[in-house]
């Protein structure tokens, strides 16, 4: 016996206007979609065309390999590697800095602190996120110079160190809430079957949890290093705007934010070829922290667990 | 196997007839064997607290008899998985419990209550109802155990990851794919290699907390084997749900309800001919 139907009439009406719904929404969201990847689409294309603008007036070869960047000098030169230097030295420390705090702060948060304290510390951790770049900066030069010029005497007003640790500190919210999450989300089971065999805390935490969590702690870090590369205030306030050829902390040097944000300030005439360097300045960072976002995105998935 | 089913239901038969002669059951409350033989544990009046303050067991006292399988039977709730999770104090990981009373391992007749947890975990070892391997190689989970326990010789490891795997009876299917990662192997798969792993370091006591209940037939009767060939090796302690499975793996078998012992007894006689009638209610489906 076939069961009876439940009797409720729709209308031919109200179905053709649920269809309509439908179609319109999905136009609205291919929009919403669309609009994100046009405005990438549009700042690759300007950084790019600018970028073959400036190649034109240097060499690519004088850009890459030139230990000098004076564009602003009555005789320019064009050489991006003091600009790396800076930028490299700067977020070798901040990550030196953040990597090995923010760990030892996941796993405390995760496998040691009780509820309490986690609920504390977590979202006072997450408003440093909150702290204006500016803040810190001047937090750099007025504060953190002065105290290490203490321990080391000769240590200029400007130099790499100082922004560096500040950084470090800038960006523990992202190394340590991130893992943290990631070592949260590893199953209690697995952490019970560690116990189970008579493993310590710590090695349940070292031995097990890390390693199960690797993909997301990989993923915070591969997120505060293109946050470090891509930085501006603190070290162009704490660094000094000289662009300086060295690997050297205790110099001070530009990086290239830096360096965008001095000649953005609007002393350069549009059209120049200081004002093009620009350009190919922001190619070379955004190629940067594309590589370091690819390298995640494979490390990610070379890794990844299913529970 | 065969011959397990037919005792199966010789089992549930009998203890019908036994209901209906109704003379020897009805008067006990409880009733706990003391059993021949070498014994490696002996329960006195455990009582177990959670940090809620709910009182889980309640008084429990039971041998735990050498290189012999005991079952924990009872209906959901009753405390059995609780209890087991004593032996190797599982329960600390969580804050505020409360344990009194003592389990004795023996022949040392040292408290486990009252050991560091660390050191009870060493010695008894533990595999969950869900198959929890890490998230390593086969080859790792299986040394896992050992590394901890300052296990690093090659050859050494080499010949325990193999013993451990034919204990399982997993090492014909695994032997020629050691390194690959443990979660690509089937459920059963993996929760065999739990069992390899928590046998490598020769534990005293294993405990065994439904192992089965994830696994599909033919997973839980390759399962159900391995313990029948650990009998008469390892003592082991095993939670089930499965009353066949009970009747069927173990040689002694603890019923509980609401936190107490009801009967502890040889597992023949306490499914042919219970000695008191709230076991016999149990195990012939008038109640749980």
């Amino acid at each position: 016996m076939r069961p009876e139907s439940s009797g409720v009439q729709v209308s031919a009406h109200f179905l053709r206007k649920r269809e309509t719904v439908n179609q319109i929404a999905k136009y609205v969201l291919m929009a919403a979609a669309a609009i994100s990847v046009l405005v990438t689409v549009g700042i690759v294309y300007v950084l790019v065309s600018e970028a073959v603008v400036f190649f034109e007036e240097v060499s690519v070869w004088e850009f890459i390999s030139g230990t000098s960047w004076t564009p602003l000098f009555a005789v320019p030169t064009f050489g991006i590697l003091p600009l790396l230097s800076g930028t490299i030295v700067v977020s070798g420390i901040a990550l030196g800095v953040s990597i090995p705090l923010g760990l030892t702060l996941a796993v405390y948060l995760s496998e040691y602190a009780p509820d309490k304290v986690r609920e504390t510390v977590k979202p006072i951790l997450e408003l440093l996120e909150g702290v204006p770049t500016v803040v810190y900066g001047y937090f750099a030069l007025f504060l953190v110079t002065p105290l290490l010029q203490i321990v080391f005497p000769d240590l200029p007003g400007f130099n790499m160190l100082a922004p560096g640790l500040v950084m470090g500190i800038m960006i523990l919210p992202y190394t340590t809430s991130l893992s943290e999450d990631a070592m949260r989300a590893v199953p209690n089971s697995i952490r019970e079957g560690a116990y189970a065999l008579g493993y310590s805390r710590f090695h349940t935490a070292v031995k097990v949890v890390i390693p199960a969590a690797i993909s997301g702690i990989t993923a915070a870090f591969i997120l505060a290093m293109s946050r470090a590369v891509g930085e501006t205030m603190v070290v162009a306030i704490a660094a000094g705007q000289m662009a300086n050829f060295t690997f050297n902390p205790m110099e001070g040097a530009a990086t290239i934010t830096a360096f965008i944000v001095q000649v953005s300030m609007g002393d350069v005439s549009h059209g120049s070829v200081a004002y093009m360097s620009i350009f190919a300045a922001g190619l070379v960072l955004f190629l940067l922290t594309l590589t370091f976002n690819l390298i995640g995105f494979f490390l990610r998935k070379r890794y990844r667990q299913a529970y | 196997m065969s011959t397990d089913q037919t005792s199966t239901i010789q089992i549930s038969q009998s203890a019908h007839q036994g209901g209906q002669a109704g003379k020897p059951s009805e008067t006990r409350e409880h009733w706990y064997l003391e059993p021949d033989g070498a014994l490696r544990a002996r329960v006195s009046n455990l009582k177990f607290w959670y940090a809620d303050g709910t009182q889980a067991i309640d008084d429990v006292s039971m041998p735990l008899v050498d290189k012999k399988v005991t079952a924990l039977i009872g209906p959901s709730g009753c405390g059995k998985s609780t209890f087991l999770r004593c032996f190797n104090r599982m329960h600390d990981l969580y804050q505020g419990v409360k344990y009194s009373g003592s389990i004795n391992l023996l022949p040392e007749d040292e408290n486990l209550i009252d050991l560091d947890a660390n050191i009870v975990r060493m010695r008894v070892g533990m595999v969950f109802q869900k198959p929890n391997p890490f998230p390593k190689s086969i080859y790792e989970n299986v040394i896992a155990g050992l590394k901890i326990r300052g296990i690093r010789k090659r050859e050494v490891l080499d010949e325990i990851v193999e013993t451990s795997l034919r204990q399982a009876a997993l090492w014909d299917e695994v032997k020629d794919r050691l390194h690959q990662p443990a979660l690509s192997m089937s459920g059963g798969q993996q929760q065999r290699l739990c069992i390899a792993r928590a046998l490598a370091v020769k534990p005293e006591i294993l405990l065994l907390d439904e192992p089965t209940s994830a696994l599909d037939p033919i997973a839980t009767a390759k399962v159900e084997d391995l313990i029948n060939e650990l009998s008469g090796n390892v003592t082991v302690l095993i939670v089930t749900h499965n009353m066949q499975q009970a009747a069927r793996i173990s040689n002694y078998t603890a019923y509980m309800y609401l936190g107490k012992l009801i009967e502890y007894n040889d597992t023949n006689d306490l499914f042919q001919r219970p000695k008191c009638q709230r076991t016999e209610d149990y195990i012939t489906g008038r109640f749980g």
